[in-house]
């Protein structure tokens, strides 16, 4: 989280991007003048599948406001099944994060293609609208060591 | 109990097991402890009660390592956890000799202790035993109906069917009487406000004694990743709330699909925290979006996690 010099709240957002589609997919809309905001930070992973719960919670912890995972869509993915694997895990551990009170919005799963920047840039930017109206990660942040 | 004892004493005499695993007196009336006999003259410290609620089954683990058939003693509930320790290749099953002992439901103290203080003495908790237990106290005596001091695990008791063993011995009840999503579907029904809330207040009572990922059965692995020190999870004091729920979350996860709900979490934990609640929302979940499944029930099925379906529902929708 971050307020930038008009004092608006800029959320802070990490982006897990697979390699072969949507780092890709991210790249495609650089090229293609598409933008998205720039709270959002990308971390590239080889597979969705590679996406272990605990990266989520660490994102939370050292203040990230939201977390999306960008992976090919089902059936294209670079390993065959990795994608499919994420989805049941995902699946289960934002079930579990709404559970425990957590807002669902503050995560989302999106699968999104190299040829796709146009909707990565659109995924990216309807994220962050829905974080900043959220506003700031209190729950998973409350009492996490401050900078 | 008596019987029991002599079947043990039979295998240890006539070489078919090499030793036995099950309980042992402990120092007051209502906290036997596992342990390891290798003779029959150490068996005269076995006893099997309605204190004996520990899953042996974890113990399989280093036990079938050893020299020779180990006999084990495993209540119904407990077989799931060795079906499910068979399918991930943890324990041997050459050498393991099961006895499934009978459960008319294991007892919890705490539940006693509310309304019996100064315990001296406690009768009426074996298997064949009355309808009531009667405690000795140091202020006089005090009797109270088996049902209502039983652990929570077993009102929802998965069955008397044992799912594996090489013999039984006793009869078994199937305690149930709730219905076993009951609690979560509570929790379900709260705001979001609510949750958090009660969460936030049963874990923040969370000493990281681990005495949960000790006892569990499905916490096998030999690294754990709790132990590594360059971790932000590793086993010291939580400096806040949300590394306390990390820690919960993320054991209830490694568990996820394995977990045969056998409630010793909840059971073992010095502060009182339904643990099980985590990992019942995960096998409800599971139920829900993946086709019922019970952990241990089939030493063949393939977990849901290793799993997948191309129709698989979408993270964040509600099925």
């Amino acid at each position: 989280m971050s307020v930038n010099e008009n004092g608006e709240f800029r959320p802070l957002i990490v982006a897990f991007c697979c390699n072969w589609c949507s780092y890709a997919g991210a790249d495609l809309a650089g090229s293609s003048r598409l933008s998205y905001p720039a709270d959002v930070k990308i971390i590239r992973v080889p597979c969705s599948g590679r996406v272990n719960p605990m990266f989520i919670l660490r994102a939370f912890e050292r203040g990230a406001d939201g977390v999306i995972i960008c992976g090919c869509h089902p059936g294209d993915c670079h390993y065959s099944t990795g994608n499919y694997y994420a989805r049941r895990r995902m699946t289960l551990l934002f079930s579990m994060l709404d559970y425990i009170g957590v807002e669902n919005g503050r995560t989302r799963v999106e699968w999104c293609s190299a040829a796709e920047g146009a909707k990565f840039s659109k995924t990216m930017n309807e994220f962050c609208e829905k974080i900043a109206s959220l506003g700031k990660n209190v729950r998973l942040g409350d009492l996490r060591c401050k900078d | 109990m008596q019987g029991l004892i002599d079947r043990l004493t039979a295998l240890l005499n006539d070489g078919t097991v090499a030793r036995v695993l099950g309980w042992k007196k402990g120092d007051m009336p209502y906290n036997p402890e596992p342990a390891i006999f290798n003779s029959a003259e150490e068996l005269k410290d076995f006893v099997y009660d309605g204190f004996c609620g520990a899953n042996l089954s974890k113990m399989m683990i280093e036990a079938t390592k050893l020299e020779g058939k180990t006999a084990v003693c495993l209540k119904p509930c407990d077989t799931y956890s060795f079906n499910q320790l068979i399918r991930e290749h943890r324990v041997n099953r050459d050498n393991a000799y099961i006895i499934g002992v009978g459960c008319r439901g294991k007892l919890d103290i705490e539940k006693i202790k509310k309304d019996a203080k100064g315990i001296t003495e406690i009768s009426g908790t074996e298997l064949d035993g009355q309808e009531k237990v009667t405690i000795k106290t140091i202020y006089g005596d005090k009797e109270i109906n088996y049902t209502d001091a039983l652990l929570g695990r077993c009102h929802v008791c998965k069955g008397k069917e044992h799912m594996i063993a090489d013999e039984t011995w006793g009869e078994s009840k199937d305690t149930a009487d709730q219905e076993r999503f009951e609690e979560v579907q509570k929790l379900e029904a709260m705001t979001a406000e609510e949750r958090f809330e009660f969460f936030k207040n049963e874990l923040s009572k969370c000493i990281r004694c681990n005495a949960c990922r000790n006892v569990c059965p499905a916490c096998s692995c030999r690294k754990c990743v709790f132990d590594n020190t360059k971790f932000d999870a590793q086993q010291k004091a939580n400096v806040d709330s949300f590394e306390e729920k990390m820690f919960h979350i993320i054991r209830a996860f490694h568990v996820a699909g394995r977990c045969t709900d056998c409630g010793e979490c909840s059971r073992v934990c010095p502060e009182g925290i339904p643990l099980h609640l985590f990992n019942r929302k995960f096998i409800k979940d599971i139920d829900k979006y993946y086709g019922e499944f019970q952990a241990g029930k089939d030493p063949e099925a393939q977990s849901p996690l290793t799993d997948f379906t191309f129709e698989d529902i979408e993270p964040g929708e509600r099925g």
